[in-house]
Parts: C-alpha cells; sequence; structure tokens
C-alpha cells in the first residue's frame, strides 16, 4: 500500500505510440519525494548529456509533488521539468491549479513524455483509459478553446486540460503550459510543441490514500485556519493595491529605466477603480485558503485571470499603465506566451529598432504607437512570422541571431533565462549568490526564508524574532539580530541563507506546496504557513515514511546536489553564474569569485561548481560519482572549492 | 415541541453564495475525507457529496450538495441565465440522475446523497461548510412547525443503497443476487 502517492507513472513514448503504466520503488520517495527531485532523478537516469532538447529523446515530465491530492492545504503544484531548449540545462516550472490533484486522483504520482508524435496529438487519461487522440483540429487553436473543446469532445466538464498555443506549437521559447489558471510558463512549453502534443487531458475518480488519517486532518485542518488567518501568506499582488514597491523599484521597458517618483495616490485611486470595475472574483487553487488569482473582464475580451507579477509585466516594458496589461494579458496568454519573458523580448526588439541594430524593414507595417506594436510583435512571435521568428528565440537567442552588437542590449539574463527587471545600487551579497548559482533561475523561485532586509528598530526587531519560529537553528537568528545594512553580513552567513532559502524551495517544491504560503513567504513578517519544522511531521503522517528534520533537509541536498551534477554533466560553468553585469551599479569582481568560491565549499563543490565523489556518496547519490567519473567531468580526486589551489591564489 | 406545544422540527440549511465561492474545492476535498471509512483516510473528489460546478472564463461557480436519486431524465431541462451569465443545463440540479456521471459512486456507480455530516458526536456545521474559508458555504439550523404528526422516516445508508438497487434492476433479480451471495 501506497500512501500520499499512488506508486504508479505514466509512461507515454509518441513516437512508438506506446503508453505503459509502470510502478515505481518507494525506495526513491524517500530520498527525492516527488515533483523536481523524481523528474530530476528520471532525467538524470535517461536522458544521456548531449541530447537535443529539441530531439524525441528529450523527456517532458509533469511530476506530481508528494502531497498534492491530499488535504494537506496549499499542496497542487506540479514540477514540469525538461532539458531547456532554451539553454540546454534543467527546465524547471511549476503549474498550481488542479491538474497535479486530477492526475493523483487518476492513478499516477508523474506523466513521463517521450518521443515525438507524427503529427499534432493530445492525450486523454480518465483513470486507466489512456488515449492519445488526433489533434489536427486543434492546429492553431488558443489556449480557452483548445481547453474548451476538448472538454467538449471527451464530454467531461470536470476534466483538466493542459495545453499549449499557438506559441507552444511553434516552438517559441516563452511559450507556456496552461490549464485553467495555471500556467507552467517557463521554459518547457517549446518542449511540448517540439513533441507535437498539443495537450493532455485528465480525470481521476480514485482514492488518494493517507497513512494516518487522524493526525494529519488535526494537522491540516488547524494549518487551514492559520493560513486563512496569516496576512503574511498568499499572494499581497492580488489583493493590495499599493503597487509602488515594484513600479518605484523595478526597471521599465527593456529593463532599463527606474522611475523612482512613479507611484501617486492619483494613480493608485485610478488602478483600484480599474481593477474593480472589471474584476468578476478570485480564484484559488486546489485546497488553498488563499485566492491568487484576479480574474479581470476586459470590454471586447475574453475573460482571463492573472497573478502575481503577471500584473505589471506589459505596461512597464511598455510604459503604459495598468489598463494596457488588462487589455492584451490575456491575448498573450490566449497565445500560450508566458508573461514575464515575453515583454522583456518585445522591448528589447524595440530598443534594437531604436538603436538602428535592427531597421524598419525588419518591422514591415508595424504601427507607429507603442501598444500597437505591442500587439504587433506578440503575434509575429507567436507565429514564428518575420522578425518574430528571430525573436521566437528568447533576448539571448535572438541577440546572437541578430548580432551587430545586440549583445550588448541583452542585459537582463542569466544562463539565457530572462530575470526580473532590477537594477540596483550596492551589490547584495545573499543575492549574488542566489541569481548567480540558481538552479531554478528565477530569483522568485530561490529567495523567500531570511528577510531581505534588516529591521532597526530594536523592539520591531525584537518582536520579529519572537515570532520567527520557521528558523532552521539558531545561529539565523543571531545573523539578523546583529544585522544593521543590507550587505554587511558575514560571507558564511550569506552563504547559510541563501542554503536556507534554497532549501525550503526545493521542498516546497518535491512536496508540491505553493511557496505563496511557504517558501517564499518566509522574508515577509516571519511567520510563513509552513517550515522545516512542521513539513516533517505532515510528509511522515501522509506517507507513514518516517521523516525528521534532518532527513527532510537531507531530501532537499540530495535533489539540489543531484539536480547540480545533472547541469553540470549537461555543460555548466563556473563562468555561467554571474548576475547581469548591470544588476549592481558597484560590483567587485574579486570579491564577488571569493563569495562563490565560498559557496561552492560550503555546498561540498569543487572550485569549478561540480560536487565532489564524496559529497555525492554522502547524499547516497554514488551512481552519479561514478557517471560522473565515467564521463570524465570528475576524476574523484577533487577537493572542494578552498582547498583548490586557484581559490588559494584568488585569496591573494 | 416549541413553547406552544407544537410539533416542530429542526431543518438543516446551507447558503451558497455564489459570488464568494473560489474554485478552490476544499468543500470537495474535506467531503470526500470525512466519508472515506475509516474517516479521513483517503481523498477522492468524485466520491464527494458536494461538487463545485467551474468554469472561470465563463465565471461560473456553483457549489452544489447531492439530493435525491433518480431514476429518470427530466423532460426537458432548464437552462438558467442570471446577470447575463448563461448556466449550462442541470448546473443548479442536486440530483444523482442517469443524465450525468455526478453523485455516483465511481467504483459501484451507486448514488452519493449529502447527509450533513450526521455523526456521533455531531458536527458544529457539516464539513463542506467547514472547509470553506470564504464563506460561499453557511449553515444554519431553523426550527419550523410541524403540522401531522406524522413520524418521519430516516432511511439508513444500506436502505437507500438497497432502494435504488431496486428500481435500477428491480426487487426479483435484487433478491435473488442477494440470496446467492449470501449462501457464498
Amino acid at each position: 500500500m501506497r500512501y500520499a502517492e499512488t506508486g504508479f507513472q505514466l509512461e507515454v513514448d509518441l513516437s512508438k505510440g506506446s503508453i505503459e503504466k509502470v510502478e515505481t520503488d518507494p525506495g526513491d520517495t524517500a530520498l527525492y519525494l516527488g515533483g523536481n527531485g523524481m523528474n530530476a532523478k528520471l532525467l538524470y537516469d535517461r536522458v544521456p548529456p548531449g541530447t537535443d532538447p529539441w530531439s524525441p529523446d528529450n523527456l517532458l515530465i509533469f511530476g506530481n509533488g508528494l502531497l498534492n491530492g491530499t488535504y494537506v492545504p496549499g499542496a497542487n503544484r506540479t514540477s514540469v521539468d525538461t532539458i531547456a531548449p532554451l539553454n540546454g540545462l534543467m527546465g524547471h516550472s511549476l503549474m498550481g491549479g488542479f491538474f497535479g490533484a486530477e492526475m493523483k486522483m487518476a492513478g499516477y504520482d508523474r506523466i513521463v513524455i517521450r518521443g515525438e508524435a507524427p503529427d499534432l496529438v493530445y492525450l486523454s487519461i480518465h483513470n486507466d483509459k489512456v488515449e492519445i487522440c488526433d489533434a489536427r483540429h486543434l492546429r492553431g487553436k488558443g489556449m480557452y478553446d483548445t481547453q474548451r473543446l476538448i472538454k467538449e469532445e471527451l464530454n467531461d466538464k470536470r476534466a483538466w486540460v493542459a495545453a499549449i498555443g499557438p506559441a507552444g506549437e511553434h516552438k517559441v521559447i516563452m511559450s507556456s503550459i496552461d490549464c485553467g489558471n495555471s500556467s507552467a510558463a517557463r521554459t518547457v512549453g517549446p518542449v511540448m510543441g517540439a513533441k507535437k502534443l498539443k495537450a493532455i487531458a485528465i480525470r481521476g475518480t480514485k482514492d488518494v490514500y493517507l497513512a494516518h488519517p487522524n493526525e494529519l486532518w488535526e494537522i491540516c485542518s488547524r494549518l487551514r485556519k492559520e493560513l486563512d488567518a496569516n496576512p503574511n501568506v498568499g499572494d499581497w499582488m492580488a489583493v493590495d493595491e499599493d503597487d509602488s514597491f515594484h513600479h518605484n523599484n523595478f526597471s521599465w521597458g527593456n529593463a532599463r529605466v527606474r522611475r523612482k517618483n512613479f507611484w501617486s495616490a492619483s494613480i493608485e485611486e485610478k488602478w483600484r477603480n480599474l481593477k474593480y470595475d472589471h474584476m468578476s472574483r478570485q480564484t484559488g487553487c486546489w485546497n488553498c485558503p488563499k485566492a491568487c488569482h484576479n480574474v479581470i473582464h476586459w470590454p471586447g475580451r475574453q475573460r482571463f485571470s492573472y497573478k502575481c507579477y503577471g500584473k505589471d509585466t506589459f505596461h512597464m516594458a511598455s510604459f503604459q499603465e495598468l489598463d494596457f496589461t488588462y487589455e492584451i494579458l490575456g491575448v498573450s496568454q490566449d497565445l500560450g506566451l508566458d508573461s514575464y519573458s515575453t515583454p522583456q523580448v518585445m522591448s528589447f526588439a524595440l530598443e534594437l529598432l531604436e538603436n538602428g541594430i535592427l531597421s524598419e524593414k525588419d518591422f514591415p507595417e508595424m504601427p507607429a504607437d507603442v501598444r500597437g506594436r505591442f500587439y504587433y510583435l506578440l503575434h509575429k512571435i507567436a507565429f514564428r512570422d518575420g522578425i518574430g521568428d528571430v525573436l521566437a528565440h528568447g533576448t539571448s537567442g535572438a541577440a546572437a541571431i541578430i548580432g551587430n552588437g545586440a549583445e550588448e542590449f541583452d542585459h537582463n539574463t542569466v544562463k539565457k533565462f530572462e530575470q526580473l527587471p532590477i537594477k540596483l545600487g550596492k551589490l547584495n551579497p545573499a543575492y549574488f549568490l542566489m541569481i548567480a548559482t540558481g538552479e531554478d533561475m528565477a530569483i522568485t523561485q530561490i529567495e523567500g526564508s531570511f528577510p531581505q532586509d534588516p529591521i532597526t528598530d530594536p523592539e520591531l526587531k525584537e518582536e520579529f524574532i519572537r515570532k520567527w519560529t520557521a528558523v532552521p537553528d539558531k545561529k539565523f537568528t543571531e545573523w539578523f539580530r546583529n544585522w544593521e545594512k543590507r550587505d554587511q553580513l558575514s560571507d558564511e552567513a550569506m552563504c547559510a541563507i541563501t542554503d536556507w532559502n534554497e532549501c525550503m524551495h526545493y521542498l516546497d517544491d518535491s512536496l508540491g506546496i505553493c511557496g505563496f504560503v511557504s517558501s517564499f513567504r518566509g522574508q515577509f513578517g516571519g511567520t510563513t504557513g509552513y517550515d522545516i519544522w512542521n513539513m516533517p511531521e505532515i510528509v511522515t503522517h501522509a506517507t507513514g515514511m518516517e521523516f525528521d528534520k534532518d532527513r527532510l533537509w537531507e531530501c532537499f541536498q540530495r535533489n539540489r546536489t543531484l539536480i547540480r551534477a545533472l547541469n553540470i554533466r549537461a555543460g555548466l560553468k563556473r563562468s555561467w553564474e554571474r548576475p547581469p553585469e548591470d544588476h549592481w551599479a558597484v560590483r567587485n569582481e574579486e570579491y564577488e569569485q571569493q563569495l562563490l568560491s565560498k559557496y561552492y565549499d560550503f555546498k561540498g563543490w569543487t572550485f569549478d561548481g561540480i560536487p565532489t565523489k564524496e559529497t555525492l556518496e554522502k547524499l547516497s547519490l554514488g551512481y552519479v560519482a561514478e557517471d560522473l567519473i565515467t564521463k570524465g567531468v570528475l576524476t574523484g580526486n577533487e577537493v572542494t572549492a578552498l582547498k583548490d589551489t586557484r581559490a588559494k591564489k584568488e585569496k591573494e | 415541541m416549541d413553547k406552544n406545544g407544537k410539533k416542530t422540527k429542526i431543518v438543516k440549511e446551507i447558503k451558497v453564495e455564489t459570488r464568494k465561492c473560489v474554485g478552490c474545492g476544499a468543500c470537495e476535498i474535506a467531503c470526500s475525507a470525512f466519508h472515506a471509512v475509516p474517516k479521513y483516510s483517503s481523498v477522492n473528489t468524485a466520491r464527494s457529496r458536494i461538487m463545485v460546478v467551474m468554469d472561470e472564463v465563463r465565471d461560473i461557480f456553483v457549489p452544489i450538495r447531492a439530493g435525491d436519486y433518480t431514476q429518470a431524465e427530466c423532460n426537458g431541462r432548464n437552462r438558467y441565465v442570471i446577470d447575463g451569465i448563461e448556466y449550462d443545463e442541470c448546473t443548479f440540479c442536486p440530483a444523482s440522475c442517469p443524465s450525468r456521471d455526478a453523485f455516483k459512486e465511481p467504483d459501484s456507480g451507486l448514488p452519493l446523497k449529502c447527509d450533513m455530516c450526521e455523526s456521533d458526536p455531531p458536527l458544529e456545521e457539516p464539513m463542506c461548510v467547514e472547509a470553506c474559508t470564504f464563506d460561499a458555504l453557511t449553515y444554519e439550523e431553523r426550527e419550523v412547525e410541524v403540522e401531522e404528526e406524522t413520524e418521519e422516516v430516516k432511511l439508513e445508508d444500506l436502505e437507500i443503497v438497497f432502494e435504488s438497487l431496486r428500481k435500477k434492476y428491480g426487487l426479483k433479480k435484487l433478491k435473488s443476487t442477494f440470496s446467492r451471495l449470501s449462501k457464498g
């Protein structure tokens, strides 16, 4: 009997047309939990280095978090993972909503897609009945029509459909996979397109079992009430009308212009009215007491919902106001484009035009006004028409194709991945580490447990510390207590803080818990829903496997290290681990490199950022060590970074 | 009895405010967990006796509770239009009926019916209400006068099952199957 998980994964090869239901090893669950951890293991075992991400040999995996489909509140996130065509590294995107829970009830912990269909298909799953269906009639259809039409075709209103739009079909790097109000937005959509898989429809009517029902129910009932009452969790952007933080501090256009005094009372009033005049309601994800999606019905447009910073990206990239986002965002989502990276790519293109690197003839019949231009580019990109065929490679990819100095304008990517448009003054060491080394690529998927800034008022600081139950070790409390200025913490503290931040995200992603009630929310107010203290007993009662704090923390370390090894094997280099050059105005290369070495050392990695044989073996990843030695990535005699002569030289 | 000596009964009522529903499905999940055997040992919303009819694009969010089993489909259907939103036929209907697969045990196909989570000791409010942190579902008890002195017949779970089996397969078949199985 398996608890919390089903013990089965669905393996579909679209080239062969084969479908298999495969029993999994509970020993793997104990080691990797689920979600990104299990997905990484499959990618490591089955996709050899050098595999072309576009090829049929790449895998696209929809991996349930271990706790999805249970009554653990806010556990609903599915890790969608692949080797990303964007940069050849592991592409990781999270989808909330309902898809994961439905997959569990259909009897599967994950769906593993391999191969490439001869023509456009969709996968229909109803418990054990799984079919590959013709989807040629859905070619070119938007996200909303695709989901509706498939449900009608299957005559099942309760099915959940994860689909790509025209952008995904055209293998646009910024394309997303959408299901209801949720979206696996980054890096994975183009692989679904390459596999000619238009959608996966899923419906399940089986039981998901829990190991210790009374204990788990008691904890979850209490937790549900706590999350509901806790203003520090959930997405503020859905409810707080004061959005001065992003508008005054983030950069507009192609991550270019800071407008420090943009926000005003009159803007706030105007935008509040815009929102409430057009908002149908707020919606939530499976079994979560927070409702983070605002559903907008804009005149002449289909109803759509947004969450988080997706509210700002279009109008900030185009120097417009909220009404423009409300007008264009639903259109962009219907085309299946991600709202973080796409506006950046478009403003990058317009900047190239302004600077003479691209010319008017690259944009035939483009309107003169910026709004018109954004619509023009949106459609060009989604259908890879004209200049859109180049821009479909993302900012870095397009810059490389265009050349002629275009690379200089690609100034907001790390490992080719578009970052939040943040350009600040003085280096923040912990953020340097997170942005440089984060395998999840986006800072919002790494930061979150330790506060961003110190509290200077002694009373408020002590008040914060009193409520700060999430702290895994009292050393963090002491660092926080003595912390005066943002960049003034010891390097040791910076490494440990980065590690804790990462830990909570990795556990969330493998368990399925949403960062908004967990990993991302500890930094604000300190009282988040889930932490390293309450997670172990929840996992224990749900699965029946004994977990304590140390064992769960080790699962994080194992998953983190495995993903690092996977990326190293795929070609990741130390020299790639750099935040954008202008992320901070003042930089100190020497210090940054020393800090990077210290972090690698802290992690048990070599000077080149590779986990040592000893580190791998300690985490039951001996098979990875063997593989890396066979492939010549490791010799097996390496030392950790600070013991390396190159680090010693660095120090001198 | 109320103070005037008239016979009364308690009517249990769940008020559904569809505008407040966010579609999280917590009501369905709590219902299926509560009715699992043993209690809370599994989640399967297909076994739930409450269901949220949901369509974000059309702004439809309607929690409905399972009512009585009905043997036959309706003669004609209702399609409601409320405040410009057109609801599909059967959206508001609580019946377990042959026209759709809602409110049927997924394994046996037998009908499910909301029992207001009656249990011993009694809950303060049904599980779905308890789980709804958005107050889309609220619980009320009303005392109403009963005109005639008729004892209300309350069917036990098993009786509901047998009654629906009788309707589906006929008494004769049910009897013979039952006696055959009891011999085994």
